[in-house]
């Protein structure tokens, strides 16, 4: 004890920087999120400057949310499996499946009210699948949403081999219906994906089901442990995933007025990237669907910045991955100093 | 006899030889090879030459896999591999020159081999989750190929560069030649030298390594290094096959195909032990099943629901809980056995059922 104490520098002098040190320490989980915050206004404020000037406007910032609404749900579903340590690939092959199923059960007559809930239930069985593979037969996460990405982008095509239209007017009502307040609109589902990550956060962060995720994701021996019910949990995360993927699916149709078996091959990617950049610890236990939301803005936004200077959209591709790159590099920083510490 | 059910490899050999009868029940041509100009056609020799491609890809994983590791990002090297050759022979002034050819396909495999070590560095001096780091590169590895064709399909008419896909080397095709020659090198570097042995290590378990004296850096890094070349040579084959590079569809899903074809030869994904043969063996299943289902008239859009099948039957029989199960049966039979059935040592289902378990 006594050897500590000498070595420690004069503590006066370093109390400012010390209770900064302490504060920051504190609130180290939200650093990540608080830097992409910063990289989405300097991207936005870099767009306005260096672009022609009309960049952030009512329209286009209204347009960010229409455009991604979709990748958003998945971006929040993909949020809980990562947090438990998890990760899943399916949920681009679920959205194409479940929206192809829709497309199909609309236009051979099925009412709207019975085709919702069965591609919602259709998203929510390939995520059960999931989680019964990785919690009962010890799969590993990778493999087993590997299984899910395979038979959900088969059963696409299974359904469909090529795109079928919807015609409906209520499916479409959730894309075209536009509440607006000034130059400022929402659709019907900007409204779903907002709410969406509402209720998922205060899932996360307000009930014993959110704590035992976090708990898994910090350890899960330790969850179990403790007596929380892991087993449970892990499952139902999956299926919060494949829910989540069926949602977009819904909403995708909604946006692109058609179900196309080929649609969101890759998504998956961009998802992981999204909930990655917003700040969530790929080794799970850390992070926040509100980070999630700040990713897939980013993402979104640089599209947007993309398609303004007309530049080739394969500089997406790239740019995202060195995004990820550096938010991975600042991760591993945070992780290996908090280990340091301990 | 229960020597041979115990082999690791007796589960893969069995499949795919049961997959063969069923084909050659189905078409009796299966089996047939006809000679025509000296060189053999036929539906196996289709098996072995489309599967090159896979083949490397599939190798290089299980190194990777061996270390600890994956690499998610080999399609995304087959593209560049692909877009580089062929942007070098598009302007080259004669595409028909052998020596342009090898110096594309040189620079293609160079190329592959430094996004190899970009991800070995990720792996192995960041300390970065294998999945991650090399999700970065499938990523913007698709977008760098892109823009190197300048977001078109570049195609090419080029002999000595069609030649390596579709060309023939005395009887058989030259891609034949290709993967047997990567099954070699890979097979006496790691069996005939220390190297597999270490790579094993580092695998089961990478501290108790590094404390015991295994450089497990420099090893983890080459096992990228060798994932990314091979991954190149693939790309350069896909290329000449379909005599384009085509940016968005050059080894898309082959990395899950790689990672099945590994699995399903009988290493785990935990690391460690490693079946160069079981790879091969799995590769020529997946190859197999792939032209079973087109054969079945099934779309081939429609086979991955095969596929997860295939990986979903896989996984449960390597996971505790059914081995559990099978071993119960196996003790209940046995208690059975002395009420009316034969003595258990002479038990005929006895043995097979245990295998399983071992399997």
């Amino acid at each position: 004890m006594s050897v500590t104490t000498t070595e420690r520098r004069p503590v006066r002098a370093e109390s400012r920087t010390a209770a900064l040190q302490s504060f920051l320490g504190r609130r180290a989980p939200w650093a990540p999120t608080i830097a992409a915050v910063v990289i989405l206004l300097i991207l936005l404020v870099g767009a306005e400057a260096f672009l022609r000037g009309d960049f952030i406007t009512a329209r286009n910032l209204s347009a960010l949310l229409l455009d991604n609404a979709y990748l958003l749900v998945l971006a929040v579903g993909m949020t809980f499996v990562i947090l438990t340590g998890g990760i899943d690939l399916s949920v681009g092959s679920v959205m194409a499946f479940t929206g192809i199923l829709g497309a199909q059960l609309i236009s051979s007559g099925v009412p709207v009210a019975v085709a919702v809930p069965v591609m919602l239930a259709g998203g929510a069985a390939v995520g059960l699948l999931i989680g019964v593979l990785v919690q009962y037969f010890d799969v590993q996460p990778f493999i087993a949403s590997l299984a899910g990405l395979f038979l959900a982008r088969g059963l696409a095509f299974v359904v469909s081999l090529s795109s079928i239209k919807v015609e409906d007017a209520g499916i479409l009502w959730l894309q075209s219906n536009r509440i607006r307040l000034g130059d400022w609109y929402v659709t019907p589902t900007g409204i779903i994906a907002l709410v969406v990550v509402a209720l998922a956060a205060f899932v996360l962060h307000l009930t014993r089901f959110g704590r035992t995720v976090y708990a898994i994701g910090g350890s899960e021996q330790s969850a179990r442990l403790m007596g929380l019910d892991v087993g449970r949990t892990k499952v139902a995360v999956y299926v919060i995933s494949g829910f989540c993927g069926g949602l977009a699916g819904l909403m995708l149709t909604a946006y692109s007025g058609a179900g196309y078996p080929r649609n969101g091959i890759g998504t998956e990617l961009d998802a992981i990237a999204a909930v990655v950049i917003g700040g969530t610890l790929l080794t799970g236990g850390r992070g926040y669907v509100a980070g999630s939301l700040i990713g897939v803005m980013v993402f979104g936004t640089i599209k947007t910045i993309i398609s303004f200077m007309g530049a080739e959209q394969s500089w997406m591709q790239i740019i995202v991955g060195a995004l990820l790159l550096l938010f991975i590099v600042v991760q591993r920083g945070i992780v290996a100093r908090s280990e340091h510490r301990r | 006899m229960t020597r041979i059910w115990k082999h690791r490899l007796f589960w893969p050999i069995a499949s795919l030889l049961g997959l063969i009868v069923i084909n050659s029940v189905a078409r009796p041509q299966f089996l047939s090879i006809t000679m025509r100009d000296g060189e053999l056609y036929g539906a196996l020799i289709n098996i072995l030459r489309n599967s090159a491609p896979l083949m490397l890809v599939a190798l290089g994983m299980t190194i990777v896999i061996a270390t600890r590791g994956i690499d998610l990002s080999v399609g995304a090297v087959m593209a560049v591999s692909g877009a580089v050759a062929l942007t070098v022979i598009d302007n080259a002034a004669d595409p028909d020159n052998l020596g342009t050819v090898l110096g594309a396909v040189g620079l293609a495999v160079l190329v592959s081999l430094a996004l190899g070590a970009w991800n070995g560095f990720l792996v192995a001096v960041l300390g970065i989750q294998p999945i991650i780091a090399t999700l970065v590169l499938m990523l913007a590895g698709r977008g760098v190929a892109l823009l190197i064709t300048g977001g078109f399909i570049t195609t090419v008419n080029s002999a000595p560069f069609s030649y390596i896909a579709s060309g023939y080397l005395t009887v058989l095709p030259f891609a034949f030649f290709i993967s047997v020659a990567a099954i070699t090198l890979i097979a006496l570097v790691e069996r005939r030298t220390a190297l597999g042995v270490l790579t094993e290590a580092v695998g089961i378990n990478p501290e108790a390594s590094r404390l015991a004296g295994v450089r497990a850096r420099g090893i983890i890094w080459g096992a990228y290094i060798v994932s990314g070349v091979l991954a190149g040579v693939a790309g350069v084959i896909y290329a000449s096959n379909i005599r384009a590079a085509d940016a968005n569809a050059a080894g898309l899903f082959i990395e899950l195909y790689a990672i099945l074809a590994v699995v399903l030869g009988g290493t785990s994904l935990m690391g460690g032990k490693f079946s160069i043969a079981g790879t091969v063996v799995g590769v020529l299943i997946i190859q197999t099943l792939e032209s079973t289902i087109l054969f079945l008239g099934v779309p081939s859009a429609q086979s991955p629901v095969f596929f997860a099948i295939v990986v979903v039957i896989v996984v449960m029989l390597q996971s505790s809980r059914v081995r559990r199960g099978f071993a119960r049966l196996a003790r209940l039979r046995q208690r059975r056995a002395p009420d009316g059935g034969p003595p258990p040592d002479v038990d005929p289902d006895l043995e097979p059922k245990r295998t399983e378990v071992a399997a």
